[in-house]
């Protein structure tokens, strides 16, 4: 339990990845590493498929991050609408981990380039809901 | 390998807001089918149906609409697949035929979009993508096709007019396709003046959503002998996946599901690019469709824009892709959308495509991809 906090509008609550929400909550983005054969994970797993292992540890996200591609929503899903516009991005950081989300807003349109460098912030949002999102360095 | 062909193809318009339940939808395309083929309810062994089920008010269609196209007691069963369901269905109906287990099948793809009311259609769109790491950020289709021409924009300079010209080449014949939702040709200027959906994709970059349904009829060779006469054989199936993560893909430049897809296609049919002489591509968006040429190999990666600015995927071009207007103009009623590009080529293999014929086409393909590059069909048809 726990998981139906993490982001903008929650679609899961139960999985065994609940525990990236707290780590979240200590302002940390963490994947998982497979203690079997080392492979690290984001979205975090509870199960490595290369080994069939399910004995993982939680793995902060490291390094400095590049920005792979984004665009920016003038429409939304139902949820959303009051976000508008907001910008989706893909981010590789260390260890090749790609993680998905948001642009910080404060990062304006005409600044964004591809391959910029970005770092992740833990954002709190209301009713007790956390996210993360992506900030320049 | 010339053991299973297609003996009878149908397709209803694509219409915004079908009049009738998807039983009568399915029946549109079924009667086309089954005239074409000349066969009765009764000599269909085996059906297979698709669509994307939530959509539908009804629970395993697959058993209405067997029951209303009179396929009781035969094994009838549901694929799904999202975007590409029919392609999957025809790959079922492949293996059913070439193991024996059946002679005659029958792959029904169909959708009403409008059976769900739009507050209901945006809902579900936002469950399009992983609802555990990515939805939670307010996902939607075109956001993450934005995201892959973004890519391919940086990477090899392809532009937005680029993309346009791909949306003025599915005008040009959406306009003479009485069964596409969208008749109207579109200019250039429309196009790169169209309000942002998505950045960097516009209004005309995205196809239309649409009622309909697609029929195809497939038989075993000794079947064929004695219902067509202008069969149109498998000669090739592909199929291949990627991660439905954004996080877990290599590159977003192009669709891995598609290459894959394609190269098992090839092999199958012991073709290469340079033979196909006509081709359907899931143009759901421009940027798919120019990804697709790439994916496929008539260009190499990053030089699909210079087939359209040749304008060599028009019909006179030397490889004329989405004749018919494409999803973009035809509109993509998702469970139907496999089935009626499969029907685009077996009418120009057959030589019935009217004003949109290629000339003399003896190989043709069919790219249907599911998702957001989820799932990739690839099917290779060839005339007797």
């Amino acid at each position: 339990m726990g998981f139906e906090r993490f982001g903008i509008v929650s679609f899961a609550s139960q999985t065994k990845a609940a525990p990236f929400v707290d780590y979240l909550d200590k302002g940390v983005l963490a994947g998982t590493k497979c203690k079997g054969c080392g492979a690290f994970y984001f979205p975090p797993r509870t199960d490595c498929h290369h080994c069939l292992s399910s004995n993982m540890e939680w793995s902060e996200i490291t390094g400095k991050g590049k920005l792979i591609s984004y665009s920016t929503l003038i429409y939304a899903p139902t949820g959303f609408e009051a976000d508008l516009p907001y910008t989706i991005a893909l981010v590789e950081f260390e260890n090749k981990m790609k993680v998905f989300g948001r642009l910080s807003k404060e990062i304006k349109e005409g600044e964004i380039t591809i391959g910029m460098e970005l770092k992740y912030v833990v954002t709190k949002l209301a009713n007790d809901r956390i996210t993360y999102e992506f900030k320049k360095t | 390998m010339k053991d299973v062909a297609i003996v009878g193809v149908g397709q209803t318009a694509f219409v915004r807001g079908y009049e009738g339940s998807i039983r009568e939808l399915a029946f549109d395309a079924f009667k086309e089918a089954m005239l074409d083929a000349g066969l009765t309810s009764k000599e269909i062994d085996a059906s297979i149906i698709c669509s994307a089920p939530e959509y539908d008010k009804q629970r395993t269609p697959a058993g209405t609409i067997a029951e209303y196209l009179g396929l009781n007691p035969k094994p009838t069963f549901y694929i799904e697949t999202v975007c590409s369901s029919s392609s999957s269905g025809l790959r079922v109906a492949y293996s059913l035929i070439k193991s024996g287990l059946h002679r005659i099948v029958l792959v029904l793809g169909f959708q009403k979009m409008s059976e769900i009311s739009s507050a209901d259609s945006q809902e579900r769109m936002g469950r399009g993508s992983d609802v555990m790491w990515e939805a939670p950020f307010g996902t939607m289709m075109p956001a993450y096709y934005a995201m892959h021409a973004r890519a391919h924009f940086q990477r090899y300079g392809t532009s937005s007019e680029d993309l346009a010209l791909i949306r003025v080449k599915a005008g040009t014949y959406g306009m003479i396709n009485k069964k596409a939702v969208y008749q109207k040709g579109v200019t250039l200027e429309q196009i790169m003046t169209a309000d942002v959906v998505s950045s960097p994709l516009k209004r005309f970059d995205c196809c239309a959503n649409a009622d309909g349904a697609s029929c195809m009829i497939v038989a075993d060779k000794e079947m064929v002998k004695s219902i067509s006469k202008k069969p149109v054989w498998i000669l090739g199936l592909g199929a291949g996946t990627a991660p439905i993560t954004m996080s877990g893909r290599e590159s977003l430049t192009g669709l891995n599901c598609a290459r894959v897809a394609a190269k098992e296609a090839y092999r199958m049919a012991g073709v290469t690019p340079q033979d196909i002489d006509v081709a359907e591509v899931h143009d759901c968006f421009t940027i798919a469709e120019l990804m697709a040429y790439e994916d496929l190999g008539f260009a190499e990666p990053g030089e699909g824009k210079a087939l359209i600015r040749g304008k060599e995927t028009y019909i006179e071009g030397k490889i004329p892709i989405n004749v018919d207007g494409g999803l973009l103009s035809k509109g993509h009623p998702i469970g139907a959308t496999g089935g009626s590009q499969i029907r685009t080529i077996v009418l120009q293999l057959r030589g019935e495509a009217d004003q949109m014929q290629v000339k003399n086409p003896e190989i043709g393909l069919v790219h249907n991809i599911g998702g957001v590059g989820v799932y990739g069909n690839v099917t290779v048809l060839g005339r007797d």
